[in-house]
């Protein structure tokens, strides 16, 4: 394998291991501050019970979120210098702006919102933990400027090579950038109402059955099935701006080789970029043309249009229908819980038990999504103005193989002691407290 | 924001850097300090340890992010050399800053009898850490050389930056904690002092040698003053400190237990504006300055707007959150 593929892999171990947590943090945090202002205006008990569990939940995932944020940062620079010298006028002041507004707003009010709780007002308080909430929010909204722009490019001229900004509104609110932060938003929401889900349900299998853990249940699916449908409007319309600037991106996310109307929706094929053909298509005539053009005999644009300058299609494709496929699985899931919590006011334990895989059901989707989008961007790193192989560092393959050995083996273990964690935080009612004996048993009260 | 013509933009990104990366060695540089200290404790000293960083390592790391992001948006051209001479270091660094955040979180989430796992894998993660960043400190002074004795300068800064982060990590505790642990932060503290100060000594002694240019400016007529007063000044200051530690009694000397952070940081600034005057305008010692590694005009000024927005309220609410942190740890309770 050469540095360019193993610099790939690596930015792709290094970045989907760090989305996991912001998806499910981002979410979690917007929670907690529906659940605090829920206690406060209870004048605690139930609501406080259940904030204090999720607030834990919330420290351990935003831990591992900064970490593997921070050596995030440093993957810029030490395997893509091209990226900066190419672009950095536009990726310099977009990344500043994310730690400035964004890093040190979250990281500080986490440390009231998690140890300060007796030593400021309550509304300033609730505050801290609405400025986490927007924090990590506003880290979401920077990034995405960016990875947006890299998507659909605007606002910029070349010169000598190099991009030079023009117009910093036109790059801000560049093509696609609306779609995607709302996309990943939402993909954000529906995470955390999965996690708060997947562990309450545990919680109550476990023999848990405080109103806190039951109120946590509904309050999960009741988001999860809210949102699910706006999510599959959101992307609908996030699939429309694909089709109108990334066409050959949404060519292979369909397998549409040939530019054609009435185009069929494929829901199995084995793309076969050889041949430049599918097999073993399974097709739903013209449904393709009506979800992308609103059109039953709408025209879609094939990969033949673009030769060496589309994405590999095989992952795409399939990228693309494990997406689809888990986000409707989701959406059945907090549909059922929701009708069952309205029919019985309890869920059945079978459906407990599917609930409890299902707690990271929201990685799958997106990561998924993250793999369409970002490979459906190949040959380019910013479309059109940069091939990601011109961005690569001239390091030796021996040296980014040792380095994305290291992170892959650190990230295996962790991610098992994260989720094996979380269960016996899960189990104990919060973890045990090392700290002082006056803290143990306040919270072992609590 | 145009009243700023090309050099003073670059002369105050240069600026901005160093402050940030100052920023961090001092802030990261105590919570990173207390983290190898804990080897040298047990029990419940290491909870109250923790207690003493855990609000505010966060924020503290991000100043990390900053330093290097600033790097890497005002100077593309410095950060893919110097990242790249410093690819394995910066691995090693993040590997230890992985397992040191990670370990906050799990000795307090985990079951109880892995504690102690936890524990050390707090110890192995910030001494891993401090150890490569004194390692990339040797590497910088030496203009990232290669050969056996570039190396081996880097291997002797890296043990002398950790002990200067358990200086830092000392005089941190003594401002946090009470009685028995903090008559032993004012041992500790004293322990770490002279390999700190031996540390100051070698890399002064190195930028020198390894650049007539430094040697020259720093031995010309009109700094002879200078060059004769601030290392008595340092020796003097380190002595004292060392007595004021020895003596130290926790009922007694409580009220001026900040005493040693404050020393130590200004020996920390100190050595850092020794280390800028050396190297400027050089980002890579005789090999890059920061004219030729500078983004453009209009990308600094556009970063500079976002600076000048939102540093004034950073820095507000972080004296904030330090003030509604004030006050020994024992008191502190999480949510």
């Amino acid at each position: 394998m050469d540095a360019t593929l193993l610099s790939r892999i690596q930015f792709a171990a290094n970045i989907s291991f760090h989305v996991i947590f912001p998806t499910v943090s981002i979410g979690l945090a917007w929670f907690l501050v529906y659940i605090r202002t829920m206690a406060d205006r209870t004048g605690g008990g139930v609501w406080d019970a259940s904030y204090r569990f999720w607030v834990k939940a919330f420290a351990l995932t935003f831990a591992f979120g900064v970490v593997s944020g921070v050596t995030m940062s440093f993957q810029f620079g030490t395997n893509w210098p091209g990226f900066m010298q190419t672009v950095g006028s536009v990726a310099g002041p977009l990344l500043a702006y994310e730690v400035l507004s964004a890093f040190f707003l979250e990281a500080t009010f986490l440390g009231i919102m998690l140890w300060g709780q007796n030593r400021v007002s309550p509304g300033l308080y609730r505050l801290s933990v609405w400025l986490v909430a927007g924090g990590t929010t506003l880290s979401l909204f920077w990034i995405l400027v960016l990875n947006s722009w890299m998507h659909t490019p605007t606002g910029f001229e070349m010169v000598d090579g190099k991009v030079v900004a023009t117009d910093w509104l036109a790059i801000i609110f560049n093509p696609s950038m609306p779609y995607r932060t709302v996309h990943m938003f939402l993909a954000s929401m529906l995470t955390a109402a999965f996690f708060v889900m997947g562990v309450s349900a545990y919680r109550l299998l476990q023999g848990q059955r405080g109103e806190d853990v039951r109120r946590s249940l509904a309050l999960g699916a009741t988001m999860a099935a809210v949102v699910m449908p706006l999510q599959i409007v959101a992307g609908d319309m996030h699939g429309l701006n694909t089709h109108e600037h990334q066409p050959a991106k949404l060519a292979a996310m369909e397998g549409i080789w040939q530019t054609e109307k009435g185009v069929p929706l494929l829901l199995f094929a084995i793309p076969d970029e050889q041949a430049r053909a599918n097999r073993f298509e399974v097709p739903v005539p013209n449904l393709a043309s009506l979800i992308i053009t609103h059109d039953l005999n709408g025209e879609i644009k094939g990969l033949n249009e673009f030769e060496n300058a589309h994405p590999p299609v095989l992952q795409v494709f399939w990228g693309f229908r494990v997406m689809v496929g888990s986000g409707m699985l989701m959406l059945a899931l907090s549909w059922a819980a929701v009708w069952f919590l309205r029919r019985r006011g309890e869920l059945p334990q079978w459906l407990l038990k599917v609930l409890v895989p299902a707690t990271f059901l929201g990685w799958v989707p997106t990561l998924a999504g993250w793999y369409v989008t970002e490979i459906g961007r190949q040959p380019f790193l910013v479309t059109g103005v940069l091939r990601t192989a011109d961005a690569v560092s001239t390091l030796p393959a021996v040296t980014v193989a040792g380095s994305l050995f290291t992170y892959l083996a650190l990230y295996a273990v962790l991610l098992v002691i994260y989720i094996a964690t979380l269960f016996y935080m899960a189990r104990s009612g919060g973890g045990h407290h090392g700290y002082t004996a006056e803290v143990g048993s306040v919270h072992a009260a609590a | 924001m145009n009243v700023l013509d090309h050099q003073s933009l670059i002369l105050l990104f240069g600026a901005l850097m160093g402050v940030a990366i100052m920023a961090y060695v001092l802030l990261d540089g105590y919570d990173l300090g207390v983290g190898v200290l804990l080897s040298r404790s047990s029990g419940h000293e290491r909870d109250e340890m923790v207690n003493a960083i855990a609000p505010f390592w966060d924020a503290n790391e991000t100043w990390l992010v900053l330093g290097a992001g600033i790097l890497l948006v005002a100077f593309p051209l410095a950060h893919g050399i110097i990242l790249r001479e410093l690819y394995l270091p910066v691995l090693v660094m993040l590997v230890g800053l992985i397992l040191r955040g990670t370990a906050f979180e799990l000795r307090v989430k985990s079951p109880p009898e892995r504690l102690e796992a936890w524990n050390t894998m707090f110890v192995v993660g910030s001494a891993t850490a401090a150890l490569a960043q004194g390692f990339m400190l040797g590497q910088f002074v030496t203009a990232f050389r290669n050969d056996f004795v570039a190396i081996l300068f880097a291997c002797l800064v890296a043990p002398c930056l950790v002990a200067g982060y358990m200086l830092l990590g000392a005089g941190w505790l003594l401002i946090k904690t009470e009685g028995e642990l903090q008559r032993r932060a004012a041992r500790w503290g004293r322990g770490a002092l002279w390999l700190t100060a031996g540390g100051i000594g070698l890399v002064s002694l190195a930028t020198p040698v390894v650049s007539p240019r430094i040697f020259d400016r720093w031995f010309s007529i009109d700094l002879v003053p200078l060059m004769v007063a601030v290392p008595v000044l340092v020796l003097t200051g380190v002595v004292w400190l060392s007595r004021w530690l020895r003596d130290f009694d926790p009922a007694r000397d409580d009220g001026r237990a900040w005493v040693p952070l404050a020393l130590t940081t200004a020996l920390f600034v100190l050595s850092g504006a020794g280390l800028a005057y050396s190297t400027f305008p050089y980002l890579v010692i005789d090999r890059l300055t920061l004219w030729d590694a500078a983004a453009s005009d209009e990308t600094l000024r556009m970063i500079l707007l976002g600076v000048v927005i939102v540093l004034p309220p950073i820095v507000l609410y972080s004296v904030f959150s330090y003030r509604i942190f004030k006050g020994k740890t024992t008191h502190l309770e999480e949510s």
